[in-house]
C-alpha cells in the first residue's frame, strides 16, 4: 500500500516539476532558473506543513515521500549551478544554490508554522 | 549575458533548446508518461534506501545525503552523454527529469535540517546543510568531467 501511495505521489510530482518549469520559462526569459527554485520552495513549504501535523503513514507516503520528493530535486539544481558556472555566470550560479537553500529552509519553517497554527 | 541559443542550463527542460521547446506539443502523452514513470522508479528507490537506513532526528541523514549526491553525479554523466551523442527523445524526460529528479529530493533535505535544529542538534544540521551543498556540486562536476573525458577518449563524441 505504501509503495502504491508513493508511486501515485511521484507520478504527479515529477510531471508537475516539468510543467511548472516550462510555464515559468515561457513567462520569464531569464538566465536565472526560476522554475526549479519555485518547485523546490513550494515542495519544501508543503513538506514542512506535513512534518508539523500528526500525519499518518498514508499522507506521509503520498504527499511527503511521493509528491514532495518527486516535485523537488537536487540533481536539477546542481546541474543548473554547474552550467551557470560554465557560461561564466558565477553570480547567478552562487545565487541559485544559496537562494534555494535559504528560501527552501524559510519555506519549510513557514509551512511548519502555518500548519501548526491551522491545526490548533 | 552572451548565451549561445542552445546552451542548456536546466536539465529538466530548457526552452532555449529547440528540441525541448517542441517536445511537449510533439508527443505530450509520451513525454509526461516517461517523466511520471521515471519519477515513480526514482521515488521508490529513494524510499527503499531511506527505509533501509533510517536516522534519528538528531542524527546525520546518511541515506538522503547519499541519494542526493549519487543523483547529482548521475545527472552530470547523463547530460554529458546526451550532449555528446544522439539519444532518443524520451531519454532525458525518463532518466533525467523522471528517475533522477524523483530520486533526489530537496524538500526532505531542508525539512531534515529543520528537524535537527528543532531537536537541538544545530551542529549536525549545519554539517548536513554544508556537506550536501558542497557534495552535490562536486558530484555533478565529477560526473560531467568523468563522462566527458570518457566520451572523448572513446572517440564517440559527435561534436
Amino acid at each position: 500500500m505504501t509503495v502504491l501511495l508513493i508511486a501515485i505521489g511521484a507520478a504527479l510530482g515529477a510531471p508537475l516539476r516539468y510543467l511548472t518549469d516550462r510555464a515559468m520559462q515561457a513567462r520569464h526569459d531569464s538566465p536565472f532558473p526560476w522554475g526549479t527554485l519555485t518547485v523546490n520552495v513550494l515542495g519544501s513549504l508543503l513538506l514542512g506543513a506535513v512534518a508539523a501535523i500528526p500525519a499518518g503513514p498514508t499522507v506521509t507516503a503520498l504527499v511527503g515521500t511521493g509528491f514532495c520528493g518527486a516535485l523537488t530535486t537536487w540533481s536539477t539544481l546542481s546541474y543548473e549551478t554547474l552550467r551557470l558556472t560554465r557560461e561564466g555566470a558565477r553570480f547567478h550560479a552562487l545565487a541559485n544554490v544559496l537562494a534555494s537553500v535559504v528560501a527552501g529552509l524559510g519555506a519549510a519553517s513557514l509551512g511548519y508554522a502555518l500548519a501548526r497554527a491551522l491545526n490548533g | 549575458m552572451a548565451r549561445p541559443p542552445e546552451f542548456r542550463v536546466d536539465p529538466d527542460v530548457d526552452l532555449h533548446v529547440p528540441a525541448d521547446r517542441a517536445e511537449l506539443t510533439a508527443h505530450p502523452a509520451a513525454v509526461l508518461g516517461a517523466i511520471a514513470a521515471g519519477g515513480v522508479l526514482g521515488a521508490l528507490s529513494r524510499a527503499g534506501i531511506q527505509t533501509a537506513f533510517p536516522h534519528p532526528p538528531t542524527g546525520f541523514p546518511w541515506a538522503t545525503f547519499g541519494i542526493n549526491l549519487a543523483g547529482c553525479l548521475l545527472i552530470g554523466v547523463l547530460m554529458a552523454v546526451i550532449g555528446a551523442r544522439p539519444t532518443g527523445p524520451l531519454v532525458r524526460p525518463f532518466l533525467g527529469v523522471g528517475v533522477l529528479g524523483g530520486f533526489t529530493t530537496f524538500s526532505a533535505y531542508v525539512v531534515d535540517i529543520q528537524r535537527a535544529v528543532a531537536a537541538g542538534a544545530a551542529s549536525a544540521a549545519l554539517a548536513y546543510l554544508a556537506a550536501t551543498l558542497v557534495g552535490a556540486l562536486l558530484a555533478v562536476w565529477a560526473g560531467d568531467a568523468a563522462a566527458t573525458r570518457l566520451l572523448v577518449r572513446t572517440g564517440r563524441e559527435v561534436r
